[in-house]
């Protein structure tokens, strides 16, 4: 199997996709037992931690603008009233 | 009093017929009405005059540097009026020329009013349509797709506007997993184009966006004109990156719209179409989730069922179930080994009582018992079958039926 990432340090969508695959994989049925568990343990830390970005989730307010010699800088973006 | 002079008094007593004032002025608005370019038309000018009494009526003077023109608009038609005119203001008025007969007057009966030049700038804004309609940049081939899952939405709108807000409030709601990127500029205005233009350039440079909102709350039409700017619209269709148009307005006449990818009708309405759903995303989650465990039970049962099978087939094929089977067959061989021998006995038996049976139907006590007797010598026992066996005086043992006697040899006759 090729190296797998931490899953704490997936995004979403990346852990989403192999939650599907992980599911795809187990549909396809003809595994050895040891493969499958670990499967089945990976899709279960994969469903996990989308749960936790779902619930846990931040939305992140940047702002981008160009400082006096044209270069791009990004600064946290401040809202009044919200 | 004036006296008409000689060669006019032929006409005064001419035979033409005299006009009553009323028939005239019933003659020259009957004259004006059935001019069809005169009742329904833009007139354009410089307001003044403006005055609004208590019938709810509006009178007003349209005049240019040349002339003026009276104009009227009737209560109804001043309630459908979102704007009234002002003195001095430069307005194009739609109506239909008519006369007011006790005042003498044409006047423009106006039915609707609008910002002067907007006619033009209408005209103006179907050229450009029509050129960048030509050009293809609204073909529907250009749309690109808008990713599934965002994880950067670059904005571009203005830093202080309520769009920014509706937009941070959809997101937080509906997918807080995504970065905001601002990218400020203004929407309204002369440079708003330019700084349109320029935010979405830096967008695409940076590169982290995977799709942008261009957004703006509602406005005048004169407030949205900058989304008609040809600059804008050709650098929303040279985006790389895929842009939604969130502008608020009810019309359908915004060329961004047209050059954009998605067109939202709001600014909340373009960060819906660029984000999926959080509660939708749930529900796919636990769907996979209990897919999962449903699988891998199905999995383990099948394992479990499999491993069944085979444990039996294994038993069947252990040594242990061989030397059953062989001892089984072994015991099978006994017992028809005994069988066959126990036959064979019997049978042994069956033949040595016939045996018996005919013996001693052959045998010498049947002859005795028809009188014959069986001699022998009693010194050795032998059978005596011949006279050469026996001398005189040889003591004889005698067998009949019933028992053994003694006797002795006489004579020895010769046949």
């Amino acid at each position: 199997m090729p190296k797998k990432k931490m899953i704490e340090k997936m995004s979403y969508e990346e852990a989403f996709k192999e939650l599907q695959s992980v599911v795809e994989k187990m549909e396809s049925g003809e595994l050895p037992l040891k493969d499958s568990l670990a499967l089945f343990e990976r899709g279960q830390a994969l469903s996990g931690r989308c749960s936790e970005l779902l619930e846990e989730a931040l939305l992140r307010l940047r702002q981008l603008t160009r400082d006096e010699s044209g270069e791009l800088v990004e600064v946290d973006l401040e809202l009044e009233d919200m | 009093m004036l006296r008409p002079a000689m060669e006019t008094l032929a006409n005064l007593f001419s035979s033409r017929p005299v006009w009553s004032v009323g028939d005239l002025t019933r003659y020259i608005r009957q004259v004006l009405e059935s001019d069809y370019r005169l009742q329904d038309m833009w007139v354009t000018g410089e307001v003044s005059n403006v005055s609004r009494p208590s019938s709810g009526h509006l009178y007003f003077t349209l005049r240019d540097d040349n002339a003026s023109l009276r104009c009227v608009m009737w209560r109804p038609r001043v309630a459908h009026q979102t704007h009234l005119p002002q003195d001095g203001e430069m307005l194009d008025v739609l109506g239909h020329i008519s006369v007011y007969e006790a005042g003498g007057q044409y006047q423009l009966y106006a039915e609707n009013l609008r910002p002067a030049g907007e006619g033009a700038r209408f005209a103006e804004f179907l050229e450009l349509k029509a050129r960048l309609e030509a050009e293809g940049l609204f073909d529907p081939e250009r749309k690109q797709p808008l990713p599934e899952w965002p994880k950067t939405i670059g904005v571009v709108t203005s830093p202080t506007g309520a769009a920014l807000r509706d937009v941070v409030n959809v997101l937080r709601r509906r997918f807080p997993l995504v970065t905001l990127l601002l990218s400020p500029s203004k929407v309204q205005g002369d440079d708003a184009p330019a700084g349109i233009v320029n935010a979405l350039e830096t967008l695409n440079q940076d590169g982290r966006s995977d799709v942008l909102l261009l957004i703006r709350g509602g406005g005048s039409m004169e407030d949205l004109w900058t989304f008609n700017h040809e600059d804008v619209v050709r650098a929303i269709a040279h985006s790389i990156v895929p842009v939604v148009t969130g502008i608020g307005h009810e019309t359908d006449v915004i060329l961004a719209d047209f050059a954009a990818d998605v067109r939202a009708p709001t600014p909340s309405t373009a960060a819906e179409v660029a984000t999926p759903d959080r509660v939708l995303l749930r529900e796919d989650l636990a769907f996979q989730r209990s897919d999962l465990n449903q699988l891998f039970r199905e999995h383990l049962y099948q394992l479990r069922q499999s491993l069944k099978m085979w444990s039996t087939r294994l038993k069947l094929a252990s040594p242990l179930a061989h030397v059953a089977n062989k001892q089984q067959r072994l015991d099978e061989f006994t017992s028809r080994a005994r069988t066959a021998i126990l036959h064979r006995m019997a049978l042994s038996q069956a033949a040595i009582t016939s045996l018996e049976k005919t013996l001693r139907a052959v045998g010498p006590n049947a002859v005795l018992a028809r009188g014959y007797a069986v001699v022998t010598l009693a010194e050795n026992g032998q059978l005596v079958r011949s006279i050469t066996q026996v001398s005189s005086g040889d003591p004889l043992q005698i067998q009949v039926q019933d028992g053994t006697f003694n006797a002795e040899t006489r004579d020895q006759l010769n046949e």
